[in-house]
């Protein structure tokens, strides 16, 4: 199947449909509560959410012994709130920092649902097989409601960021400031880290545990370069993990052998790459372009301020000198010189050239008002 | 015990310290998170040195799988040194990328390779003994066990050799650079050393439990100690202990052993975490309630001194005028009873000349903040042991 093929089909084809919704609406809602995360100084915290989450699953399959998405996405929520509240008492409590206690929690849950799931696969239970799907997700299983799901978690969080949206922005960019305002910043605090734990969740059967944090973080930092404004930020990283959700399904679907998962992530991944670039206000190309247009005025300015010193010891301002004598100046060059004689500050007569009296008044007030000459 | 058994916890304890020591390092550096990102990054290394060797034991294939490893933390350090993002949000962008690219490269190129994803994370330590170094068809014992002694021999050549330079640019890099030894390189090599490790462990136990054995043990022993010699040492013993526990756990359960091995550490830390004599959570929440008592009860022995008349000091009114809770306020009043600090007269209370002098003491401390004034004051009470 090429891609005009999936175009094609992806209306009409069930299970294309149905992944194609399901990998658009998580995208969405990942980016939309990355944002938070990326803001908050928590990127790794969904690493860590996602790899702890899997004891939960395990667990709710040895309790109810059935494999309904439902309930062992139950169980993950329930462990991944236990490792994200864990950890933030490790932080608080003693001397440990985060990166520790992110790491700590991460290996040690991660090792637990590895051992417990194992043991899951020793049981005489035909029930058991496919547990696995959820350390590398399957986009290949979703089904109807399990889209349904998404959507609706996504709805509710869609209303609860805009009902507690002056709280949330609030806290992200000064949490002292909201407490005495008379916030209850542990509320607000919880309901953000729980709809985080829950969009992880989510996503556990899609992409799985070990790259869900990818779709949490790419397209919130890809989203953060284009804009400084909280509202256009989640708006935009919304776009971009819907748009990466489509896209890779789109690949994934339209060659052999490829995982939907780690195609989405390098998808995203693709996203945070253009947009480290390309971006006009802190992408990396016009910041190069930007320091070198601040370089060459520098030269420019050096090198007229040098003529001045020159010109000045004469009576006649516009009294010629060789071109030699630049020479060993540094910020001299043919084309500093040339761009002076076409911004009319320098007359070039064969070897000698001669301050304007323009030139003469630019640099003397060069360093006095520089706000002029820009 | 059949030699297998020997076999699989002589291999389990090797790899336990040879993650301790690089891991005692990178707690203290703060750069727990980088041996995840490393972790998950090897991947395409692995798969692209195996695409070479056709052998995931050989040197080549570790070589090129620890050399990724080191491009992800140049990477990581490269994106944060643009400033477009804050710093863990750079290890979070590399690592999934790479790891993507693994599993993909693995995925289009399945029949050629037989290498599992679950194989690379998870490792299966119990196959470990099977794979055996056969030289001039003479046994040396499992290759792996080759692999990571070699690795961990080099690891406690260099530990020793650069003890003093790690030791001076992880809790003082300033300092270690005036003195010459560019951190930098400490740095790198470090990071080396970390990437190595985690390639060499990941045949065996798998590149996640890898991420436990560095982290888990340092982070219990931080818990328990501040000397860097005590704390590599008890990482050590916390490691292999959680290896070879580990691996009985997982003999009775009959599941991973590698899973089994986390489980122990991480049962370890929590009982470490919960316990530690002077950081655990019971002992910090004692502290922080006692440190609350004793406001209290300063705040009431100041209240007394300020106030010499009577009505001021009747037990009733002391009750409404601080507006303590009930309990509390007796909490308060024994402590004091208890230090002689105050006694009680006709329901008046008033200052004793221990008191008298305690409370001039305690906020002439809090004024002036000289700390050797109150030494003798620190046996009693939290409050001034900071």
């Amino acid at each position: 199947m090429d891609l005009q093929e999936y175009f094609s089909l992806v209306f009409s084809d069930y299970t294309l449909r149905t992944i194609t919704l399901g990998t658009a609406i998580l995208g969405a809602v990942t980016g939309m509560l990355g944002s938070f995360a990326v803001l908050r100084k928590q990127s790794l915290l969904g690493d860590a959410i996602s790899h702890a989450a899997l004891p939960g699953i395990a667990i709710a399959f040895l309790i109810t012994g059935a494999k309904d998405s439902n309930t062992l996405l139950l169980g993950a929520l329930i462990s991944g709130l236990i490792g994200t509240f864990w950890i933030r008492g490790i932080i608080s409590k003693t001397h440990l920092k985060s990166d520790t206690a992110l790491g700590l929690i991460l290996s040690l849950f991660f090792g637990f649902g590895m051992l417990l799931l194992t043991y899951i696969q020793k049981q005489p239970n035909a029930n058991q097989a496919g547990l696995d799907k959820y350390l590398f997700g399957q986009a290949a299983t979703l089904v109807e409601s399990d889209v349904w799901l998404m959507a609706i978690v996504t709805g509710i969080c869609l209303f609860v960021l805009l009902l507690f949206w002056k709280e949330f922005k609030l806290l992200l960019f000064d949490e002292d400031y909201t407490k005495t305002l008379g916030f209850n910043t542990k509320f607000i605090d919880i309901l953000i880290t729980t709809f985080i734990v829950l969009a992880i969740v989510l996503g556990l059967q899609t992409v799985g545990v070990v790259l869900m944090s990818a779709m949490l973080l790419a397209p919130a930092a890809a989203a953060r370069q284009w804009t400084n404004s909280l509202s256009v930020m989640v708006m935009l990283a919304a776009i971009f993990g819907a748009f990466s959700g489509v896209v890779g399904t789109a690949i994934s679907a339209s060659q052999n052998n490829l995982s939907t998962g780690p195609v989405i992530v390098l998808v995203a991944s693709v996203f945070v790459m253009f947009s480290f670039i390309f971006s006009p206000s802190r992408g990396l190309l016009f910041k190069q372009i930007r320091f070198i247009k601040n370089r060459r005025d520098l030269e420019l300015h050096k090198t007229l301020a040098f003529m001045h010193n020159i010109a000045e010891t004469h009576e006649d301002i516009s009294h010629p000198h060789t071109i030699k004598i630049l020479n060993n100046f540094q910020g001299f060059t043919r084309k500093t010189l040339q761009k002076l004689v076409d911004l009319d500050y320098v007359i070039l007569n064969s070897n000698m050239w001669s301050l304007t009296e323009k030139g003469f008044k630019t640099a003397s007030n060069l360093y006095s008002q520089p706000s002029e000459d820009e | 015990m059949n030699s297998a058994q020997i076999e699989i916890q002589l291999i389990a304890s090797v790899v336990a310290i040879a993650c301790a020591i690089p891991g005692t390092f990178l707690v203290l550096r703060k750069m727990a998170m980088i041996s995840d990102a490393i972790s998950h990054s090897i991947l395409p290394g692995i798969v692209l040195g195996f695409f070479i060797t056709h052998n995931l034991n050989s040197p080549l294939l570790i070589l090129l799988a620890a050399l990724t490893g080191i491009i992800t933390v140049v990477l990581v350090e490269y994106i944060q040194k643009t400033g477009l993002v804050k710093e863990d949000t750079a290890i979070g962008l590399v690592f999934p990328a790479l790891f993507s690219i693994g599993v993909i490269m693995i995925a289009k190129n399945a029949n050629d390779v037989h290498l599992d994803v679950d194989a690379v994370l998870l490792g299966e330590l119990a196959f470990a003994p099977f794979d055996r170094l056969l030289i001039n068809g003479t046994d040396f014992g499992p290759k792996s066990l080759w692999i990571i002694g070699t690795i961990l021999l080099i690891t406690v050549t260099l530990l020793i050799a650069f003890f003093k330079e790690l030791k001076v640019s992880t809790f003082d890099k300033g300092l270690a650079a005036s003195l010459g030894f560019s951190p930098a390189i400490i740095h790198y090599g470090l990071m080396s050393v970390a990437s190595v490790t985690t390639v060499g462990a990941f045949d065996a136990v798998g590149a996640i439990l890898v991420v436990a054995l560095m982290i888990a043990p340092a982070a219990t022993a931080y818990l328990l100690t501040t000397d860097l010699k005590k704390m590599l040492l008890l990482a050590i013993i916390f490691g292999v202990f959680g290896a070879i526990s580990g691996y009985w756990f997982a003999h009775w359960l009959d599941a991973s052993i590698s899973g089994s091995i986390t489980t122990m550490l991480g049962l370890l830390f929590l009982t470490v975490y919960l316990f530690a004599p002077n950081k655990g959570l019971i002992s910090v929440m004692y502290r922080e309630k006692q440190q609350r008592i004793e406001v209290s009860l300063l705040t009431f022995l100041l209240h007394l001194k300020n106030h010499s008349e009577e009505s001021e000091r009747h037990v009733n009114h002391l009750n409404e005028h601080i507006n303590w809770q009930k309990v509390r306020s007796k909490v308060v009043l024994e402590l004091a009873l208890k230090n002689n600090m105050i006694h009680i007269d006709n329901e008046i209370v008033s200052l004793t000349e221990k008191g008298n002098k305690f409370t001039t003491q305690a906020i002439d401390y809090i004024i002036t903040n000289e700390d050797a004034q109150i030494e003798h004051m620190k046996d009693d009470f939290f409050l001034f042991r900071g």
